[in-house]
């Protein structure tokens, strides 16, 4: 089948997809096509890089990390807590971010906050794809009663503000007097309260769009021959829609994520978010910038840090999305060129678009078809 | 299809009804509205406990509370009986007065803002996907990567300190030193080298006539102090007319109807006669007149088209309209800036006209021109922070949706038969392309109240954000229902019109009835 979507294309200058295709089962394209995408490789090291200093230089769940200070500890204000680190000569100096005013280290602070941004997304994107998948699924596969309570519910929630949630949860976790086990699991794993939470509310766009991918996939041929030879529903969902479906779905749990950043460092700001002994990204922007015109540093690095992990998810959400898409022709501009004809260009989708609009068209042209349908049999 | 409709809105009424409930108990279970009187030590704390109780009906439980809200709520619906009730806030003001106060201001705020975005976003878009795999492309890919990574709060604050405070220090003083405006002629030349497109030599000499272009006009804005004194005076009125005429008889009709471009330039003759003519009036000016001048030059510009005629009529009535209507513009930017050094000078600005927070300056007198400059620069800072981050998903979404119809077969098949370019792009590509477009835009348009609570706490806006956070601050379950109530609302009726407005605008797309 894969073979087949790639030979419908025809092979214009700079555009060689039979070749590309040839032996190659669907998770090696997927992996040539992304490693092809230097915007996203790019994406991949350097979040790599932020992830592993994240984790490793303050320490995490207890385990002691290389930076001698944490982001709690302070210490004697150096060079009036100035940025110690500079490019020429190279050097890292003491506090190479600099210190707040009582004299926190900004380096173990940021990397505190990137940790818990990090963790926030992750589980953001797991619960989030796990629930959007089977409410999806469900109500994509089986339709009627279950289909038209559980879109009912999608659609109650996706008009609940999600900053009304979040202020509910953080009053509730707030709370520590009373003793009861959600205020004193919060009160422990406040940012993992905010994840799990965060999720809870974020998978409805996800199961949207699952929805769509099932509703058509189970309309196929394939299905039908399952669903012949004797194949459970379990089995036609894990084993033959599933697979067809995780393009897309790896995608949207990707730049679900990158807007899950946004959303905790929004939240941290406004105050309902990560609270004040712990630290986040969005609190360490929120706390410093009155002190923006004697202190910069304080703005700049958290920000940078931001911006930095949420562009890199996003440029890896269009590495993904490229490499999945179907009707994606691999282009090579210089061939293009040698080739001297009329480059025949294909519509490069990309990470801010189309995604949640899909949902909302009565019958849109969606998704040109599944990748690759044989692939359960 | 009436069916249709009328299905979705009794769904979209349950919907709202069940959301609506939901929101209500999560605000009531937030927290307890009477705590700030729990630690009071004074005597009238019991009373002050009892007004609250009465104010808010504390003594009912909040589900049961809901409904007597909703009793109050579901009398909006019945028309010109005047009788909605949406309860009062804590502070014992209704709910449908403060929710009007910033329903005004959130509009305000947020309208400008997107309709920049879309117009900026979509011509990018355009351009992008007309010059795909260019280095125009990748810089504008990378930067609208960029600009939906950015956290508005952060952008905020810098706009704050680059924007507010760096621009009112410079204007103090207002000179350009040589190598800035240098520096920035480099800058623009570069820009506009890589946007020109086309061979090495068009390109380099586009970059430089920009690169001169700019450095000249900065010393000669240093020299005369324009910052302090601006205006644009008839002589660059009619210049710029002449360019905007050419350029929207090319989009509009093409340079090669004649009697198009005649009709434009003849129209920016009329607008700068007019100029003259129009001083006296618009120092009386009030926003209703502006209005109608607005309309006023589009219909002398519609009758210039009527009157030059030609074989297509229509043409050059919409090149005219449109020339005439721009020349209006900057006719009204030309009095603004006549009315910039009063506003500068003005007991309340004190020489420092960007303003970082609020929406006015407070007691600030003067007449139209002064108080709507007031505005504009206190619009200025959290509107560019709003385009800056919505700008991103217009122009990827203008580009692919453009560069999918620019490999349809028919885009081949009106090249094939000989049109030229530009009505290959505008007529035939464009239109199509607009179509999903329109949809998003709807959708947008739909959440613009509920719009932006982040960058109305940065900016202090008392908008419908305020109102929301406010609510929830002080467990005040009546404000955030009505914020939320009308954010929903419109939300669910733009959604709807942007499901019928794409399967009106594509017949391919049918809504099941």
């Amino acid at each position: 089948m894969a073979e087949d979507a790639a030979s419908r294309i025809s092979a214009a200058a700079g555009i060689e997809p039979v070749l590309e295709a040839k032996g190659l089962s669907q998770g090696q394209i997927v992996r040539k096509r992304f490693l092809g995408h230097s915007g996203a490789i790019v994406g991949l090291v350097v979040f790599a890089l932020i992830f592993v200093v994240a984790f490793t230089s303050v320490g995490y769940l207890g385990i002691p990390g290389w930076w001698k200070y944490t982001h709690e500890q302070v210490s004697p204000l150096v060079n009036d807590g100035a940025p110690t680190s500079s490019l020429w000569p190279l050097a890292w100096g003491e506090h190479p971010f600099g210190q707040d005013r009582i004299g926190r280290d900004l380096f173990a602070m940021t990397m505190r906050g990137a940790q818990q941004s990090i963790t926030i997304m992750i589980v953001i994107g797991l619960i989030a794809g796990l629930i959007g998948v089977v409410v999806g699924a469900i109500s994509g596969y089986f339709r009627g009663w279950a289909e038209a309570i559980l879109m009912r519910v999608t659609d109650v929630i996706i008009i609940i503000p999600a900053l009304l949630l979040a202020a509910v949860m953080a009053q509730l976790a707030g709370r520590r007097d009373q003793g009861s086990w959600f205020a004193s699991f919060t009160s422990t794993n406040g940012v993992l309260a905010l994840g799990i939470f965060l999720g809870l509310i974020s998978w409805v766009a996800l199961a949207r769009l699952m929805r769509g991918e099932f509703l058509s996939l189970r309309e196929r041929e394939f299905v039908d021959a399952a669903r012949i030879s004797g194949a459970s529903n379990a089995r036609i969902i894990f084993k033959h829609i599933l697979p067809n479906a995780v393009g897309v779905l790896i995608v949207n749990v990707t730049l679900t994520m990158s807007a899950a950043i946004l959303t905790e460092t929004a939240l941290s700001y406004l105050g309902v978010g990560v609270k004040a002994p712990d630290t986040s990204l969005g609190l360490l922007i929120s706390q410093n910038q009155q002190a923006f015109a004697t202190r910069p540093w304080l703005f700049w690095f958290p920000g940078m840090f931001i911006v930095l992990i949420c562009l890199s998810i996003n440029f890896i959400g269009d590495g993904l999305r490229d490499a999945f898409d179907p009707r994606q022709k691999k282009f090579n501009a210089k061939k293009a060129k040698e080739h001297g004809g009329p480059a025949v260009q294909a519509s490069a989708v990309t990470g801010v678009d189309a995604p949640e609009q899909e949902g909302f068209r009565p019958e849109g042209p969606g998704h040109d078809g599944p990748v690759d349908g044989t692939r359960g049999q | 299809m009436v069916t249709y409709i009328f299905r979705r809105l009794v769904t979209a009424a349950l919907i709202l009804l069940g959301a609506s409930y939901f929101v209500y108990l999560l605000t009531a279970a937030s927290g307890d509205p009477l705590e700030q009187f729990r630690a009071n030590p004074t005597p009238q704390k019991q009373a002050l406990m009892d007004a609250r109780t009465e104010l808010l009906q504390l003594d009912t439980p909040a589900p049961l509370r809901y409904f007597k809200w909703f009793g109050g709520a579901v009398q909006c619906v019945i028309p010109f009986a005047n009788t909605c009730d949406l309860g009062k806030n804590i502070a014992g003001q209704p709910v449908t007065e403060a929710l009007g106060n910033a329903l005004i201001q959130t509009l305000t705020l947020v309208t400008g803002a997107t309709v920049l975005a879309i117009l900026i976003g979509i011509t990018l878009g355009i351009i992008t996907a007309l010059r795909q795999y260019s280095t125009l492309d990748y810089g504008v890919t990378f930067m609208a990567f960029l600009f939906f990574s950015l956290p508005i709060f952060w952008v905020a604050v810098l706009l704050k300190e680059f924007g507010a405070i760096g621009f009112n220090n410079f204007l103090r003083n207002p000179e350009v030193p040589l190598t800035v405006a240098l520096g920035i002629g480099v800058v623009a030349g570069v820009l506009i080298a890589v946007a020109a497109g086309g061979p090495m030599k068009r390109r380099l000499l586009a970059g430089a006539v920009a690169f001169a272009f700019v450095t000249a006009v900065l010393i000669y804005f240093s020299a005369t102090e324009w910052f302090k004194t601006p205006g644009l005076g008839p002589v660059i009125i009619a210049i710029a007319g002449v360019g905007i005429a050419f350029a929207v008889t090319l989009l509009s009709a093409g340079l090669k109807n004649r009697k198009a471009l005649q009709s434009a330039l003849i129209s920016v003759g009329v607008g700068v006669v007019l100029y003259f003519l129009l001083q006296p009036l618009l120092n009386e000016a009030t926003f209703v007149m502006i209005v109608l001048l607005a309309i006023a030059f589009v219909l002398i510009g519609m009758g210039i088209g009527y009157l030059v005629g030609g074989y297509d009529r229509g043409q050059s009535m919409r090149a005219a309209a449109i020339t005439s209507f721009l020349v209006g513009f900057l006719i009204l930017l030309d009095r603004y800036m006549q009315a910039w050094p009063t506003y500068f000078n003005n007991s309340r600005v004190r020489g420092r006209p960007i303003a970082t927070i609020g929406a006015t300056t407070p007691n600030i007198q003067g007449d139209f021109w002064v108080l709507s400059l007031d505005s504009f620069t206190h619009l200025i800072l959290p509107t560019l922070a709003l385009i800056l981050i919505s700008l991103a998903s217009y122009t990827r979404f203008t580009r692919s949706s453009m560069l999918e119809i620019m490999n349809m077969d028919y885009i081949r098949t009106a090249r094939a038969k000989g049109l030229s370019e530009r009505t290959v792009v505008m007529r035939h590509a464009f239109r199509n392309a607009l179509i999903p477009i329109a949809t998003i835009v709807a959708f947008d348009i739909g959440a613009l109240i509920g719009g932006a609570v982040i960058t109305e706490t940065v900016f202090s806006v008392r908008g419908m954000g305020f109102l929301f956070l406010d609510g929830i601050a002080h467990v005040d379950p009546n404000p955030v229902m009505g914020v939320f109530i009308c954010v929903a609302i419109t939300a669910m009726v733009f959604n709807l019109i942007a499901d019928l407005a794409y399967s009106a605008l594509d017949p391919r797309v049918r809504v099941k009835s």
